[in-house]
């Protein structure tokens, strides 16, 4: 029986929705940024949803001080604006406030990477991992479908600090058909592979997926790794999980070189001293103000499904040569 | 009652005393705009204005004192020593290595509640915990101290028309209006022009005071906490940064200027 893919902010905000009633705590803040479930949460807890209006410095403070008075705070807007538009605030009022004081607030970022297709670079996000990341006491949770965007409320709301949610905009297919993802261990290991491992997160897991499953037709058998808790991942886990590939390739929907992924990967492989190679296939790095479809974009930038298969082929065929 | 009153003003003047002393110790410590700020502290800790509990910093029945203007309220170490916070003897050692007393405050002290050395977040946060109050049904209000300077910041608009818009009657802002902020007079940088017309005309209740007049400061905010109207209240303090420090007081550079150590000591010596 397969699931009615949804929208990912749809299930999370389906689930803060249900548990409102039971739990007086959360609060609901957002800078006029709506959603069909929204209308819910508005209409059935007046006096737990407030809209800031087009403000997203004073959403992150007044979500700070709502968290400093008790409340489970979630934040929703669009996700350039909620990392962006005030990202002194966020390093201020909840990175450095919740080193000293228990807070818990959860933003959520709508519009991940591309998924404004026709909206351009200033809807489009390609540098929130890069820049949340940077954050201590921040989690950064990247999910790659409805499921595990659900999945991850739990650890919102019982887990103190701040944390940030990479939504898609788009309704993308369910992955996690008939399981759940280990959210606390932060990955999911879809295939295992011969000699090149693809680590993917967000959108990208779908063209990795793809991808593999085409490498496979041709001979050429990859593993896929879906990284949806870009933080707090159980590492050694997570090592164990890389250890046996001669090959790395990270697929994110964000600048490539520029402190993403790519470069969390980078370090992690070299801090514990792995054997494997990289590729890292991301954004390169210019703003672009052509339109197209997501699949037209992403293969002008060097991540659509083409430029994907290409480039791990390469990287295959550069493996075994050496 | 009227010794009361006199105490307060000698207790402005001890302040006023031990802010150029832990200067004196610490010229890292900015000084002139923690001496323009001094009676509003007074007021709001020793005239009854605040509740507060020493010995438990964050109870929940306390009123929230969100001081924005962080580097600005050096004469808060003192105060918050005085009242029992943390022992006297940390004053000798502001900025030391290993003291939790630095250059700008932060909230490992007990009594700050949260981070401010970064001008322009306070009000936005108070207004958050003004609104969860309300929701909470905790009748305790918020007072934020802030720098006229650090209103050029936006946010604090934001936040401005955001706690009139939700009657955030338990909000107090007390402006330090000295009007100087880091390199001159804010009329030369970008005037605030009649700043109380402007928070009026964003729906905010105010009132203005001379603001080294701690009995005058007092008075006000005592009229203000008891006006629960729907609207949320400031206080526009006009203040003298550097007070009482000649060459000091109202200089344009005073923010980053230090008087030497023998004028402090002959001041201290002069103003027992």
């Amino acid at each position: 029986m397969s699931q009615k893919p949804l929208a990912m902010r749809d299930a999370f905000l389906e689930r803060i929705w249900r548990a409102m009633s039971e739990n007086k705590k959360i609060f609901f803040t957002c800078a006029d940024f709506g959603s069909p479930v929204l209308d819910k949460i508005r209409a059935d807890f007046p006096d737990r949803f407030v809209n800031v209006g087009i403000a997203e410095q004073n959403l992150i403070n007044v979500s700070a001080g709502l968290a400093l008075e008790g409340f489970t705070v979630f934040a929703y807007a669009i996700a350039p604006f909620i990392t962006m538009r005030c990202f002194e605030q966020i390093r201020v009022s909840l990175a450095l406030l919740s080193e000293v004081r228990p807070i818990n607030v959860n933003l959520i970022g709508v519009g991940a990477g591309y998924s404004y297709v026709v909206s351009g670079p200033t809807h489009q996000c390609y540098e929130d991992i890069t820049l949340m990341r940077a954050l201590p006491n921040f989690q950064v949770l990247s999910p790659a479908d409805h499921v595990t965007a659900s999945a991850l409320f739990d650890t919102c709301v019982n887990t103190t600090g701040p944390k940030y949610l990479r939504f898609d905009a788009q309704i993308l297919p369910v992955i996690y058909e008939d399981m759940l993802p280990n959210i606390l261990k932060g990955f999911h290991i879809h295939e295992c592979g011969e000699s090149i491992c693809l680590v993917a997160t967000g959108y990208m897991l779908h063209t990795a997926l793809k991808a593999a499953q085409e490498l496979a037709d041709e001979g050429i058998r990859v593993g896929v790794i879906d990284l949806f808790d870009l933080a707090r991942f159980s590492t050694a886990e997570f090592q164990d999980a890389l250890q046996r590939y001669n090959g790395v390739v990270s697929l994110e929907e964000g600048f490539r070189g520029r402190g993403g992924l790519d470069a969390m990967l980078f370090e992690f492989i070299s801090r514990r001293g792995l054997k494997a190679k990289m590729l890292n296939i991301g954004v390169e790095g210019a703003y672009h103000f052509e339109l197209g479809t997501r699949t037209e974009l992403h293969e002008k930038v060097g991540i659509g499904p083409q430029a994907v298969l290409h480039s791990v082929r390469t990287f295959a065929t550069s493996l075994s040569n050496e | 009652m009227k010794n009361d009153l006199v105490d307060l003003r000698s207790k402005a003047h001890w302040v006023w005393r031990e802010t150029l002393a832990v200067h004196r110790r610490a010229p890292e410590t900015r000084l002139a705009s923690s001496l323009s700020s001094i009676e509003i502290f007074v007021a709001l800790y020793y005239g009854g204005v605040l509740r507060f509990n020493p010995l438990n910093p964050r109870e929940e029945e306390r009123d929230r004192c969100i001081i924005s203007k962080g580097h600005g309220s050096i004469c808060m170490y003192p105060i918050l020593a005085d009242l029992g916070y943390f022992p006297m003897e940390e004053l000798q050692h502001v900025c030391e290595v290993g003291s939790f007393l630095g250059g700008i405050p932060d909230p490992v002290i007990p009594g700050y509640e949260t981070v401010n050395g970064s001008l322009g977040h306070g009000l936005g946060v108070a207004t958050g915990m003004a609104l969860g109050l309300k929701r909470k049904g905790n009748d305790r209000s918020v007072f934020v101290v802030a720098g006229d300077g650090e209103l050029h910041e936006g946010a604090n608009w934001e936040a401005i028309m955001f706690a009139a818009q939700h009657k955030l009657d338990n909000l107090h802002l007390i402006v330090d209006d000295n009007r100087i902020s880091m390199l001159g007079y804010t009329d030369d940088i970008v005037s605030h022009g009649e700043l109380a017309a402007r928070l009026h005309a964003f729906g905010w209740d105010c009132m203005e005071v001379d603001g080294h007049n701690v009995l005058a400061v007092l008075a006000a905010l005592q009229q203000q906490k008891a006006m629960l109207a729907g609207r949320p209240k400031a206080l526009i303090a006009r203040t003298l940064k550097g007070h009482g420090v000649p060459g000091l007081e109202n200089a344009p550079l005073s923010h980053i200027i230090n008087p030497k150590p023998e004028l402090i000591d002959s001041l201290l010596e002069k103003h027992q």
